[in-house]
């Protein structure tokens, strides 16, 4: 009886059953916990037992497909895997030939992401030639958040420490569940619409991926996209990257961390203020004491009262001005303690007489400055101001 | 209503801020003509003026943004907290 019964040779066997096994799994998805993970270090592949409680299988994936991976698998992971089954015929043995691989938990959101993430960035609205620059100096912050959130609170404490003259116009919206993306969605495009802001900070305290998700639904990016005025988002905690921070022009870390991007501290604004002022000040003190010098030295030689008379009147409108604006040095130093050093080093700096001290000579020809050896002639009557004093010369060759 | 604008007299900071850096700038480079740089003085001294006094108003304004059903926009206090 036994003789009706084909003998097969070992690889025909093993060839029907690579003929029914992978014919019959050609694409299967399939949850399970990684163990004896191995990553081969010449070749990159890599090898591990997905398993359940009372089942085993061996599964590779090939180095060419290691590079999608957005983790690393460790040994007691929970994975969702794609793939097909595939006999190995030397030994006898069936593995599944792992196409893709997702952490279980993240499942299906984590697909999700990933999927409009790349999508939106083949679309190129991740692309740094879209990024609105950000106002170096806004005066009217925008804010997209929960009316009762943590984000709120936290914005606002910040903006006013480092700098209570900016307005704030807060539009509230619903951050997550049901509508939310939508709700987001539509106060972008009103907060446009309105045009009453330089920025709009995006904000959102921390949460898990599915508290989050608001921000990282398509409605939400195109609005952000769509937006003309420059958007901050700022939505978790650091470690959260959502959609909207893709598209967004500028990613802030955390609600405060947006304040501080966005908004200078009033107190280094006032030093650059005052550096600018203090400046001013000095620089045309000392045009007028250059040119008070330069008269000095006109009336040893010449019968000149007019020049001299000018300038006593400027000097005095200089100070008329300073009055009627209430201001002084004195006064503006007293507005943040002060830190005189950074600009008196500038000051000194422009002082023409330690420029001259320091070897330089300035040549002068009439009342001019002469600043390019073009504007001399053979014959020509100059004068070289030394630290010291004047010396009268002849140009000899030009 | 539509977004408060600006009084156009009225100029950003962030252009205040930077004529008055231009000021300081061509003033350094010291060939400014005397009459000149007495004007440009007079206006740098405007402008931080304008500036300091933008900076320290004191209390933080806060409004709430709503839009109603006709399309019309409504900005509402908020206590700052």
């Amino acid at each position: 009886m036994n003789n009706e019964i084909e003998i097969l040779s070992v690889s025909e066997v093993t060839r029907r059953i690579k003929r029914l096994l992978e014919g019959g799994f050609r694409s299967i998805r399939l949850q399970g916990e990684v163990s004896n993970f191995k990553q081969h270090a010449p070749s990159g592949h890599m090898y591990f037992t997905l398993k359940d409680e009372s089942s085993a299988i061996s599964a590779v994936m090939w180095r060419s497909r290691v590079g999608s991976l957005t983790f690393m698998p460790e040994d007691g992971m929970k994975v969702v895997v794609s793939g097909r089954l595939a006999v190995y015929e030397v030994r006898g043995t069936y593995q599944i030939d792992v196409y893709s691989m997702q952490p279980l938990g993240m499942g299906d959101l984590q697909i999700a992401f990933e999927k409009l993430k790349q999508r939106l960035a083949s679309e190129g609205l991740f692309n740094a030639e879209f990024k609105i620059p950000i106002p170096r100096f806004p005066e009217r912050i925008g804010i997209v958040t929960s009316p009762s959130g943590a984000a709120l609170h936290d914005l606002l404490t910040v903006l006013k420490r480092r700098q209570p003259s900016v307005a704030v116009i807060v539009r509230p919206v619903k951050v997550q569940g049901p509508g939310a993306a939508r709700d987001i969605a539509t106060a972008i495009d009103e907060m446009n619409e309105f045009d009453g802001a330089d920025i709009v900070i995006l904000a959102r305290g921390g949460g898990s991926l599915e508290d989050l998700w608001a921000f990282n639904e398509e409605v939400v990016a195109r609005s952000i996209f769509r937006s003309k005025l420059p958007i901050v988002s700022a939505v978790g905690h650091e470690i959260d990257f959502t959609i909207a921070d893709f598209v967004a022009d500028m990613r802030a870390p955390t609600p405060s961390a947006a304040a501080e991007l966005v908004v200078e501290d009033r107190g280094s604004l006032l030093d650059i203020i005052r550096n600018n002022w203090y400046t001013t000040h000095e620089s045309v003190l000392s045009v007028l004491k250059n040119r008070k010098d330069h008269i000095r030295h006109l009336l040893r030689s010449h019968a000149f009262n007019r020049p001299i008379d000018d300038l006593r009147q400027m000097s005095q409108r200089i100070d008329e001005i300073d009055r009627s604006m209430g201001l002084s040095v004195a006064h503006l130093v007293a507005l943040q303690g002060a830190h005189l050093h950074s600009f008196d080093r500038r000051i000194r700096s422009l002082d023409p007489e330690a420029v001259l001290r320091r070897g330089y000579v300035m040549v002068s020809k009439g009342e001019h400055i002469v600043d390019s050896s073009k504007r001399l002639h053979r014959g020509d009557h100059i004068e070289l101001r030394f630290h010291d004093g004047n010396i009268p010369s002849t140009v000899t060759k030009g | 209503m539509t977004a408060p604008k600006r009084d156009p007299k009225q100029q950003s900071f962030e252009h205040s801020l930077k004529r008055l850096e231009e000021i300081v700038e061509q003033l350094e480079e010291g060939n400014v003509p005397l009459e000149q740089s007495i004007k440009m003085y007079e206006e740098g001294i405007n402008l931080s003026k304008a500036c300091v006094e933008k900076l320290l108003r004191a209390e933080q304004k806060v409004k709430s943004l709503a839009k109603d059903i006709e399309g019309n926009f409504h900005l509402f206090d908020v206590e700052p907290e």
